[in-house]
């Protein structure tokens, strides 16, 4: 028997580069329909005129922007400080949680305290009462800097989120590692630091960073201590000028901090996913 | 006869209302093999498990080179330094190098210098056919090639014993002719061993005794030759019959 050799790739291949042609065009008109219809809507209603001099302003905006802009350097700096502190002090409280040691026993209660209290409680709260509280005792050594005690506050806050994203971590990875690394002869403490934390980190930098993300956008809460940030700036100018371009002004200055962070955020979980299928070296 | 390296005297061991070891006598001497076979769940893995200190017995006693290992007062670490210990599902570090894997423990656990420590693992790799994957990561590997890392990583530390957790229950069966071969050739070397196993024929010639565990109880133990061709016990005979039926003897 003899098999007639058919040579159907090169129609299977045109079909395909048909199909896809198809797609292209049709996401492109749907596109200019659904969105040019919108903005068709919302341009041509007769409230447009009122709704463009209120937020988009770009006589207000030019006045405001570099004031809000100024600001926004504390914001930025404050997150990155506060930042690297909660890092730290929630690996620290993550690491005193999952300790079975009789001494820590004091220090594991407070530190599920300090995580129960805090994530349980807004974090607006915690700001108030940090920065106004502390002051009212009066007590000399203590800070009294507004952008100094909201960074306190906000670190005691987020502190207790990424405590609980490095415990997730650490029970995520599997006991049969930390049974490898003891039978090597590795101490209970060269085991965590060498073999569970690293794979711990690894796996939680995707959540990491999210809470990183809510971070950023919570330094705003600080401005409620009076200290003149983005959001506070924008709001004086705002109020003075009745006009909400300034508001927006800062709301750029926001997302062109956290869209950039999600972006990554995005390819990490992509790497991470491609890392659990086995198709990547961690 | 010389003092036995590992020697097991009633141990037992429960989890919660399950008992898993019911009193086990059991001695490795120098050079020797001892392979323990057995169903799953007979309590082969929690009795490596329990010597390895990785578990911690009820009652009983288990001595390295003479010396009681399970009191209470003993440091787990010391001795888990001592024993070299490989597992069914491998257990290699993912994120570190095979490399990294084999010096680990010489460095941190023995104190070698971390040029030496490399020097050596690189060695000892190279002799276990793996010469060229020092730099790679775990996943790149067969399991087979991820098994002998793993008898290699445990080798480094030049224990005085090696506990083999079911080796090869977790490879595909064209590549657990390799794993077992290098077993055969630690064998020839001298290395002392406690074999828990499914691969008879293995067992069967490398082995000096073969112990046959039956719900956490030895229940029969002897010459390969004669537990395998003529077993006592009417457990033995049912559990190599059974083994023979699935065509693995």
């Amino acid at each position: 028997m003899t098999t007639v050799p058919v040579d159907r790739r090169a129609a299977r291949e045109l079909a395909r580069r048909r199909k896809a042609r198809r797609g292209t065009l049709i996401a492109v008109v749907s596109s200019v329909v659904v969105l040019g219809g919108l903005a068709a809507i919302v341009l041509t209603s007769s409230g447009w005129p009122a709704v463009k001099s209120t937020f988009f302003s770009w006589s207000a905006f030019k006045t405001s922007f570099p004031d809000i802009l100024k600001a926004f350097w504390i914001d930025v700096k404050l997150f990155i400080a506060v930042e690297a502190v909660v890092l730290v002090l929630g690996l620290v409280i993550a690491l005193v949680r999952t300790t079975r040691a009789p001494a820590a026993f004091p220090l594991r209660l407070l530190s599920t305290l300090w995580v129960d209290i805090l994530r349980g409680v807004p974090t607006i709260l915690v700001v108030y009462l940090i920065g106004f509280g502390i002051p009212a005792l009066q007590l000399s050594g203590l800070p009294t800097d507004p952008v100094v005690l909201g960074g306190i506050a906000l670190a005691m806050s987020y502190s207790a989120y990424v405590a609980e994203v490095y415990r997730a971590g650490i029970d995520s990875v599997h006991p049969s590692q930390r049974a490898a690394a003891l039978a090597v002869g590795l101490t209970q403490t060269q085991t965590m630091r060498r073999v569970v934390l690293p794979q711990a980190v690894r796996r939680v930098l995707a959540p990491l960073l999210n809470d990183f993300i809510s971070l950023q956008k919570d330094v705003a809460l600080v401005s409620v201590l009076g200290p003149l940030e983005a959001f506070r700036v924008a709001q004086i100018n705002a109020a003075e000028n009745f006009n909400y371009t300034p508001l927006i002004a800062a709301a750029l200055l926001y997302l062109a901090v956290t869209v950039p962070l999600a972006r990554i955020l995005d390819r990490m979980q992509a790497r991470s996913r491609s890392i659990t299928s086995g198709t990547m070296p961690l | 006869m010389s003092q036995a390296v590992l020697e097991v005297r009633g141990v037992t061991k429960s989890y919660g209302d399950v008992q898993v070891l019911r009193g086990i006598d059991l001695a490795v001497r120098e050079h020797e093999a001892i392979a323990l076979i057995g169903a799953s769940g007979s309590g082969k893995s929690t009795l490596l498990r329990c010597i390895d200190l990785l578990d911690d017995i009820d009652d009983g006693d288990v001595f390295l080179d003479g010396e009681v290992i399970t009191d209470p007062a003993c440091e787990p670490v010391q001795v888990r330094r001592r024993l070299g210990m490989v597992f069914q599902a491998f257990n290699l570090f993912p994120h570190m190098t095979i490399l990294e894997n084999v010096a680990l423990a010489p460095e941190r656990a023995h104190g070698v210098d971390r040029t030496e420590a490399r020097e050596r693992g690189r060695e000892l790799l190279a002799r276990f056919g793996l010469a060229g994957r020092e730099d790679e990561y775990p996943d790149r590997l067969s399991g087979g090639q991820q098994q002998r890392v793993a008898l290699v990583r445990a080798l480094a530390t030049r224990p005085r014993a090696l506990l083999l957790d079911e080796i090869t229950s977790a490879l595909d069966p064209e590549l657990v002719g390799e794993v077992l071969s290098l077993v055969r050739d630690l064998k020839a070397e001298g290395m002392t061993m406690l074999i828990a196993t499914h691969e008879m024929g293995f067992a069967r010639e490398v082995a000096n005794e073969v112990c046959f565990l039956h719900d956490g109880q030895i229940i029969e133990r002897g010459d390969p030759e004669r537990m395998f061709t003529a077993p006592e016990r009417e457990e033995t005979q049912r559990f190599l019959r059974r083994l023979l039926d699935a065509r693995r003897l």
